[in-house]
């Protein structure tokens, strides 16, 4: 079970996402953006930073990366796909996952410990995680304000692809609408959160609850790796 | 920096001098003096040409040559078993063991900061990042004492508001954590706001770059962004002066920031050095090239020869002294073999970062600078960089300054006792709530904390801890300054910031390391000003030699002076501590109900620079307290002793607003209240509030009590048990002389007592900074 971390020139959580992906026992390599493919990647991680200086707009210029090629292709063969929090932004303007993150209520940058409920079990990224446990990780983003328009955003809930909303005792940081921290595509299988879990992977640094997700995600690639 | 902006005299009539006797004057206008100038003749045998004298002009700055405080500052203790790279190098270097080292240091970026507070101090992170890069190391922390006035004016705010973004947009960007720092206001930092920044790496020991160039027939490869006119000190000057006047008169001299490139060159320039592919690598900061190529071939004994039209740029018709001493951001020198030229620049390409062979390394010992094939500048590396003058500065101190008795002297009635008759719960409350001592929330969280994985312990808290990563180490690490105290005595100042500043690392359990210092003061041709200075290194000096802590670099920002006075004394100190084991961490936070309170150490007479004295006033003839450095030394030595004995459960320093400050922030932080008893000896402000030094707030577990006042009384340090950890109010009560006697003075059947809720104080805490700056951060 590979996981594959997407470098960007501005990531800067690359290595914490490495780092975060062996504790949950995977094998885990960087891959460069220059790159064409995923090196034979399980599951592929979009990690935090500022990708091409994000001086457009967050994640605007990294869809257009050789990489997203292969990432594009990896989501639509059912492979993992995880973005953490520039990840995300990057998921959201590559169209692969819906809603947009504006800039946070607050106008500024926001480093906070924050508590997510988990919306869903049956993900392969919360599967792991047991029912009613908040998970406690942090957020750094000036602009991870989760965006989409009322009736879509019912449609989007109908669906289940709401997956975290920030909850108590924190509250909402940065304005989200109805909280929403985290979603994932119609498959399930691409997931996207602002929230930081590898930053959370060690009690050591003040929570692991970020590893129950890691870890869910290792586990669900490594399944269908064993089935294939 | 401004290498040289804040000493040109500006030439507020734009007098374009270009006629012969005027162009005598050229050195003038470059911050240069008569005096100087016959200096810079002296070393070259002949008279410097215009370039050359540009050259100079950056390089003899007080900034990069510290030609005043050059002999201060060889009083310093340097050396220790543990120091890898000391003063002179980009960054100080001590070892910690399995094979890894850290690189720490300091710098300061206060007058771009002042014009331009966003860039100013987002540069200023990136400075210090190249600095730590360029020993080899790898930046995985970022702290930033600030200083600014009181923020009761829009202006200050604005500054504020500015640094803060500034500070937050780099840092967090690179991905590197912002983990401490302080933040300060004091009237005489009005206009004049202190930024200094302090970054941590990590490096493998066999991995240290130097900024050295050894081998003639080497290459010089310049990497990173290109450069352009941005960031020359005092441009407008020498444009007028001699280059041709217009527009470039009006450019801005502070350099603007890119992160996403400086991200960039820290992932090329680590990559590089991982590689072992290079002799020497510097960035490029004050005095750009200029000092680069100058400072990188004096360390190695050699030249450099420039070649002008090699260097990327980005703007057109840039005169030779503007490419020479350009302060563009983000870029660095490499020495290189030739044959590893080209896998220096493909990956520099690979990281989207232009390079170009700028020169050649020589054995001629100069620097010189060719342009068309022609040699248009010619100068010795050492007269630019080691050997630049030296000034002799006049110190003399105030006609009256207030300084501590010597420890042990005993404190006389002179020493005027604060007012009795206060209500020491309100008192409490009003500092917990001062902007200077309240939480700091409004600012670290625009601050990453947590990227890089490492942070235990981030900004809100007396010490920032890191664990490393593949061992079992933390790495501690704390500012400290006092420039309060500094005002009435400089030396003392300076003392006392370096004691409390290793203290912050001891109470964690961990062994101070190393401490890096940044001399922030007024102008050093004002003998009052320099005698500040003086009084501060030799304090700094004495503290450092009695703790047996080395001081492995720093940096000197002299002329912080506004229109309303001159800076309060600064010398602003930034120690690195190693924690062999992080199991055997020690937080400040109170954790258990029914844990034993005990206070170590003994408060001390003189109110004067406290944060009491700030909000309450003082006797008119009140000193600051004293500082016994042979107490300090075996109080931090008793603190290790004890955590590696596993006998503490908390510590906390006493250190502003006093000792029920420090209890409040145990009790805050713990979500635990405690129920105290206090001795009074001299009156109750100075047994609560008084700001002595050398103490310590402990809690324990009852049956340790035995064992740690064992320990405490082998080193002659006090040791009283206050009362326990428990409910949720903070209750002192006051006994003894001084207590039941300002009772009686006020008419009190009973005598004072300190007796609040927790929540009170909380909640007076975490609104000090939003109550004088707003609720948000946006400006």
């Amino acid at each position: 079970m590979k996981v594959g971390v997407v470098v960007f020139p501005g990531s800067n959580c690359d290595r914490d996402a490495l780092h975060g992906a062996r504790l949950a026992g995977a094998q885990a390599e960087l891959l460069w953006h220059e790159d064409t493919d995923l090196h034979g990647a399980d599951a592929v991680i979009l990690p935090g930073g500022f990708a091409y200086g994000d001086y457009l707009r967050a994640g605007a210029i990294a869809r257009f990366s050789p990489i997203m090629g292969a990432v594009r292709a990896h989501a639509a063969r059912g492979g993992l796909l995880l973005g953490i929090c520039n990840g995300f932004q990057v998921l959201t303007e590559a169209g692969l996952l819906p809603g947009a993150l504006r800039r946070n209520t607050t106008l500024r940058f926001e480093h906070r410990w924050v508590r997510l409920s988990v919306e869903r079990h049956d993900t392969p990224f919360t599967r792991g995680i047991p029912a009613g446990q908040t998970l406690r990780l942090p957020i750094a983003h000036g602009e991870g304000s989760y965006y989409l328009p009322d009736a879509e955003l019912d449609d989007l809930e109908q669906s289940g692809q709401v997956i975290f909303r920030y909850g108590p005792p924190e509250g909402n940081p940065n304005g989200s609408v109805r909280d929403v921290a985290g979603v994932t595509d119609a498959s399930g299988r691409v997931c996207g959160l602002m929230p930081h879990p590898e930053r959370a992977a060690e009690a050591l640094l003040g929570s692991d609850d970020g590893l129950l997700l890691l870890r869910s995600m290792v586990e669900s690639a490594a399944q269908v790796e064993a089935v294939a | 920096m401004i290498a040289v902006e804040p000493e040109i005299e500006s030439d507020a009539d734009g007098v374009t001098v270009g006629s012969s006797p005027a162009a005598v004057e050229l050195h003038r206008k470059l911050g240069l003096t008569d005096q100087e100038l016959a200096a810079i003749t002296d070393r070259l045998g002949r008279a410097p040409n215009d370039l050359e004298l540009a050259m100079f002009s950056v390089m003899w700055s007080e900034h990069c040559s510290y030609k005043s405080s050059r002999g201060l500052l060889r009083t310093l203790p340097t050396t220790g078993d543990d120091v890898l790279a000391g003063p002179g190098e980009n960054a100080g270097v001590v070892r910690i063991g399995d094979g890894l080292a850290v690189a720490f240091k300091l710098e300061s970026h206060n007058h771009p900061s002042a014009v331009e507070p966003f860039q100013g101090a987002a540069t200023g992170v990136g400075g210090i990042l190249r600095d730590v890069v360029a020993m080899g190391a790898r930046p995985m922390a970022l702290l930033d004492p600030l200083k600014f006035g009181w923020p009761d004016d829009e202006a200050t705010r604005r500054l504020v508001r500015g640094v803060v973004r500034g500070v937050g947009s780099y840092g967090n960007c690179v991905g590197v954590p912002t983990v401490g720092g302080e933040l300060l206001f004091d009237p005489s930092y009005t206009n004049n706001p202190l930024v200094n920044v302090m970054c941590v790496g990590l490096v493998a020991e066999n991995g240290l770059a130097h900024a050295i160039a050894t081998t003639p027939g080497y290459a010089a490869v310049l990497f990173g962004s290109p450069t352009g006119r941005d960031g020359i000190g005092g441009a407008s000057v020498l444009a007028s002066a001699n280059f041709g006047a217009g527009s470039a008169e009006m450019r801005p001299s502070v350099q603007i920031g890119d992160p996403f490139a400086g991200k960039l060159l820290i992932e090329a320039s680590l990559e590089l050095v991982e590689r072992g592919i290079l002799e020497g690598l510097q960035d490029l900061g004050a005095a750009g090239l200029t000092c680069a190529a100058s400072e990188m071939a004096d360390r190695g004994g050699t030249g450099i020869r420039i070649d002008l039209d090699a260097v990327p740029r980005r703007e057109d018709a840039m005169a030779p002294f503007e490419v020479m001493i350009s302060e563009s951001q983000e870029r660095m020198l490499a020495v290189v073999a030739p044959e590893d030229v080209a896998a220096v620049q493909e990956v520099c390409r690979r990281w989207g970062l232009p390079s170009a062979v700028v020169g050649l390394v020589t054995d001629d010992g100069d620097v010189t600078v060719v342009q068309d094939g022609e040699e248009i500048a010619r100068v010795p590396a050492r007269a630019l960089a080691s050997q630049a003058i030296e000034m002799n500065r006049l110190a003399s101190p105030p006609h009256r300054h207030r300084a501590a008795p010597a420890p042990g002297e005993p404190a006389l009635a002179h020493d005027g006792l604060p007012e009795r008759g206060m209500d020491p719960g309100s008192v409490l409350e009003a500092l917990m709530g001062h902007a200077n001592l309240g939480s700091r929330e409004w600012v670290t969280t625009q601050y990453d904390q947590t990227v890089g994985t490492d942070t235990i312990e981030g900004c809100d808290k007396t010490a920032a801890v890191l664990r490393v990563k593949g061992t079992r180490k933390a790495l501690v690490m704390a500012t400290d300054s006092q420039p309060a105290v500094a005002a009435y005595d400089p030396a003392l100042g300076a003392a006392l910031a370096v004691a409390e500043c290793t203290r912050n690392i001891a109470i964690t359990g961990a062994r101070p390391l190393g401490i890096t210092n940044c001399l922030n003061f007024g102008d050093p041709g004002n003998p009052e000003a320099f005698w500040q200075l003086s009084e501060s290194v030799r304090g700094m000096g004495e503290a450092c030699r009695a703790l047996g802590v080395p001081i492995t670099g720093g940096n000197v920002s002299l002329y912080n002076e506004s229109p309303l006075g001159r800076i309060a004394p600064t010398a602003q100190i930034g120690a690195l501590g190693l924690l062999e084991d992080l199991d055997l961490l020690i937080r400040p936070q109170f954790r258990n109900e029914g844990d034993l309170v005990v206070l170590l150490g003994e408060a001390g007479a003189g109110m004067a620079g406290s944060a009491y004295e700030r909000i309450a006033g003082a006797a008119p003839d009140d000193r600051p307290p004293s500082l016994d450095l042979a107490r300090e030394a075996s109080l931090q030595k008793l603190l290790q002793q004890a955590a590696s004995e596993k006998l503490l459960n908390s510590a906390q320093d006493v250190s502003g607003g006093g000792l029920a400050v420090a209890i409040a922030e145990c009790a805050i932080w713990g979500g635990l209240g405690a129920d105290l008893t206090l001795a009074v000896a001299m009156a109750p402000a100075v047994t609560l509030f008084g700001e002595s030094p050398t103490r310590v707030v402990l809690t324990i577990a009852p049956e340790h009590w035995n064992g740690l006042a064992r320990l405490a009384a082998g080193v002659r340090i006090a040791c009283r048990r206050l009362g326990t950890v428990g409910g949720d109010r903070l209750r002192i009560r006051l006994v003894g002389v001084g207590a039941t006697g300002a009772a009686e003075e006020r008419g009190a059947g009973v005598a004072d007592e300190v007796d609040v809720p927790l929540s009170e104080l909380r909640k007076a805490w975490t609104m000090a900074l939003p109550r004088v700056l707003g609720q948000e951060g946006h400006a």
